[in-house]
């Protein structure tokens, strides 16, 4: 018999905001929720879910879910299964809605209605919302809210998403509402099924000739057109300044990324050490000091120090995302995206991955074509993240030397541009073989992604996006990251180091004695055993190599100026074809283990992770054997 | 006429969508997002060389379509008839 879960809910009654994608659906949200606010995921599903409390001005407590945008109940992304699903009353863990709010904007009616007859149809009582009516006004559009209200046989309120009070009409209406008798709200019988495609197409015939009719009814048939936009667009999406637009700006964020950040980045870095000395002065040396400190404190830190950057980075992707720029980006770069097979809609996930693979990996959420979203998955990682930079900059001031070319261009610069360059050359030819290996019927990638008006980004929903972000990050850390950082602490300190060992500690570890083996594995292509150990910890993070380099060559300097004591120690010791060598790893160097956990989780299941770390184990061994190789040719052994 | 033929700027209608036999699933999707007979269109801007992508207004909102997706709708003139 197979197994049924009982789920209780909580006695509020919910109520489920349905609409069309950029119709202000999640600004009228952050409006009625305000900061109670709950951000998870739908269970089984990768689908972010969004749920608030409002309490009306009659005192009665009730939940609000925002649901995935959808543009017809006939599911065909992942977002339209969850909200078809959460409708019919079949989603996993969740109650049916008690009452639907089908948000509408007044400025694409026509296609914001047939979702309305659709949600009618589900039989949930529902009621209408007119948003965004100011825009509507001022372009002259006059909507009879009673004559439509009339039309559709439900009540029609009206709303300002921008406004702090534009949903003060909906509250009142939810307050003086008889949560006892919503039926009145509810039309048709309640089948509650799903459309299958024959009831889709007739529905999508018999829906589009009685929307026509409503709008000739309210005399709204004619278009308006959008001016500021198509001005703006003019220059945004011009063929030649377009893309160079794009480019200056892409250019500036990544300024910004690391120029920002660096404040921030120093203050945690001094927390991290302070907390470090302060545990240091009161605990004595035994293996709980160093499980705080060489654990807990380094494997944390040392994932949380990056958390400037990437809010930095999601600072602008909301803002451009928020003034409908980003996907006229996405369009810009469609036609150079489709070259190797993937569509304009992977560039948000990729432009993510430069800050951390983790977020980006979280952003493949928003292609619709599953083949898509898992090449774009398994290219990700390819982006040089800012864990890497730590292990770039000990590496290029040790070896590069400090010079200019033709006084132009400075050299240490130069080696750094072509390592980001390398990531994404190596992604894109990833992805163009993989185009390869796809049959004709899944090469089908759509397209079709809507370029909405621009408006001007409000602050307000811009805080609540970026602590959303941050939360679920610092959530990642707190949970899955712990842990392994424990157990990587773990293997690198025990057994513990017999009496009178003259190595460091870490050598007759577990993490030492795995090193020493790779160093078979690794030799070939210039790595000796130090760095074939360090390598073990820099599982949990990138950048913790440079610290466990310093463990491994037994400094005992403190994290913080690890890499200045290792420069002049690794450039006597390794010649300049390791040193390339390493640098060459690290390009596509198999990824960090959170990196894995989140393509595990995205995935759902162990097989994409486990390719992906092969072939970038792979890519990363044969392009560090050619390039220690073509060294030592050169000479530089 | 497909879509893809269509002179810039000037409006057109929506005859039907006829999806490739490999992919029946795009004519819901493109019905979906607002390309149902009747339906006002107009090609408002080309890549570069007049390639993809298209940028299109269908109804009151404004999609971008590759050149495989615009070939796809059949349009009539709205201006000459």
């Amino acid at each position: 018999m197979p197994e049924s879960k009982v789920y209780f809910f909580p006695n509020e009654p919910l109520v489920a905001l349905l609409g069309n994608p950029n119709c202000g659906k999640t600004a009228l949200f952050n409006l009625l929720t305000g900061s109670r606010q709950k951000v998870a995921n739908y269970s089984g599903v990768t689908v972010e879910r969004k749920e608030g409390r409002l309490t009306l001005a009659s005192g009665k407590n009730i939940r609000v879910l925002d649901l995935p945008g959808a543009y017809s109940l006939y599911p065909r992304s992942l977002d339209e299964r969850v909200t078809c699903n959460v409708l019919l009353g079949r989603a996993e863990g969740e109650k049916r809605p008690d009452l639907v709010i089908c948000i509408l904007s007044a400025m694409n009616l026509r296609r914001n209605l047939r979702l309305v007859l659709a949600a009618k149809r589900l039989g949930l009582p529902c009621i209408v919302v007119l948003n965004m009516l100011d825009i509507a006004k001022r372009q002259g559009l006059q909507i009879d809210t009673a004559a439509l209200s009339l039309e559709l046989g439900l009540p029609v309120l009206t709303s300002v998403g921008i406004h702090s009070d534009g949903a003060d009409e909906i509250k009142y209406f939810l307050s003086n509402l008889d949560w006892r008798h919503l039926s009145a709200f509810q039309t048709g019988t309640s089948d509650a099924t799903l459309e299958n495609t024959a009831s889709h197409i007739a529905h999508a015939e018999s829906d589009n000739i009685q929307v026509q009719k409503i709008l000739q009814t309210l005399k709204l048939d004619q278009i308006i057109p959008d001016h500021l936009s198509d001005r703006l667009d003019a220059v945004l999406l011009h063929p030649v300044f377009g893309p160079m637009i794009l480019v200056t700006l892409l250019f500036f964020i990544f300024q910004a990324v690391f120029s920002w950040a660096t404040l921030p980045m120093d203050l945690i870095k001094a927390a991290v050490e302070f907390l470090g000395t302060q545990i240091t002065a009161v605990l004595p040396n035994t293996w709980l000091r160093s499980l705080l400190i060489n654990g807990i404190l380094a494997g944390l830190g040392g994932v949380i120090i990056f958390l400037p950057q990437i809010l930095i980075l999601f600072f602008f992707i909301l803002l451009l995302e928020e003034s409908g720029y980003l996907p006229r980006a996405a369009y810009l770069l469609d036609r150079l995206m489709g070259s190797v097979g993937l569509s304009g809609r992977s560039f948000i996930p990729l432009l993510s991955s430069f800050a951390c693979a983790i977020p980006g990996i979280m952003a493949t959420r928003s292609i619709s074509n599953s083949r898509d979203r898992l090449v774009t998955i398994l290219i990700a990682p390819m982006m040089t993240c800012s864990a890497r930079l730590p292990v770039y900059a000990l590496l290029i001031s040790a070896f590069i030397p400090e010079r200019s070319l033709w006084g132009l261009i400075d050299l240490q610069g130069l080696v750094l541009f072509l390592l980001y360059l390398a990531g994404i050359l190596g992604a894109m030819g990833v992805a163009w073989i993989l185009k390869h290996f796809t049959s004709a019927q899944f090469r089908m990638n759509a397209l079709m992604m809507e370029l909405p008006s621009y408006h001007l980004p409000r602050i307000g929903n811009l805080a609540m996006s970026l602590w959303q972000r941050a939360e679920i990050f610092l959530r990642r850390v707190g949970g899955i990251i712990l842990i392994m950082t424990l157990a990587l602490w773990a293997l690198s300190s025990f057994p513990l180091p017999p009496e009178g060992a003259t190595g460091s500690a870490i050598q007759y570890s577990f993490a030492g004695m795995l090193g020493q083996g790779l160093a078979y594995i690794f030799s070939p292509i210039g790595f000796n055993w130090q760095i074939s150990i360090a390598l073990v910890p820099g599982m949990a993070a990138r950048e913790v190599v440079v610290s466990s380099l310093a463990t491994v060559y037994a400094l005992s300097t403190s994290s913080a100026d690890a890499a200045e004591a290792l420069v002049p120690l690794i450039s006597a010791s390794w010649s300049l074809a390791t040193a390339l060598s390493l640098l060459a790893w690290f390009v596509f160097a198999p990824q960090c283990l959170s990196t894995i956990a989140a393509v595990k989780r995205e995935t759902g299941g162990w097989k994409i992770p486990i390719i992906m770390l092969s072939y970038l184990f792979a890519l990363a061994y044969l392009a560090s054997f050619i390039t220690y190789h073509i060294a030592i040719l050169l000479g530089l052994n | 006429m497909k879509l893809d033929q269509v002179e810039l700027g000037a409006l057109y209608r929506v005859n039907e969508v006829n999806a490739p036999k490999g992919a029946p699933q795009i004519k819901g999707q493109l019905e979906d997002i607002g390309f149902l007979p009747g339906e006002q269109v107009s090609v408002l801007r080309k890549g570069l060389f007049g390639k993809g992508p298209y940028m299109v207004r269908v109804g009151a909102s404004t999609f971008a379509l590759r050149q495989s997706e615009a070939r796809m709708i059949s349009v009539e003139s709205l201006s000459r008839a």
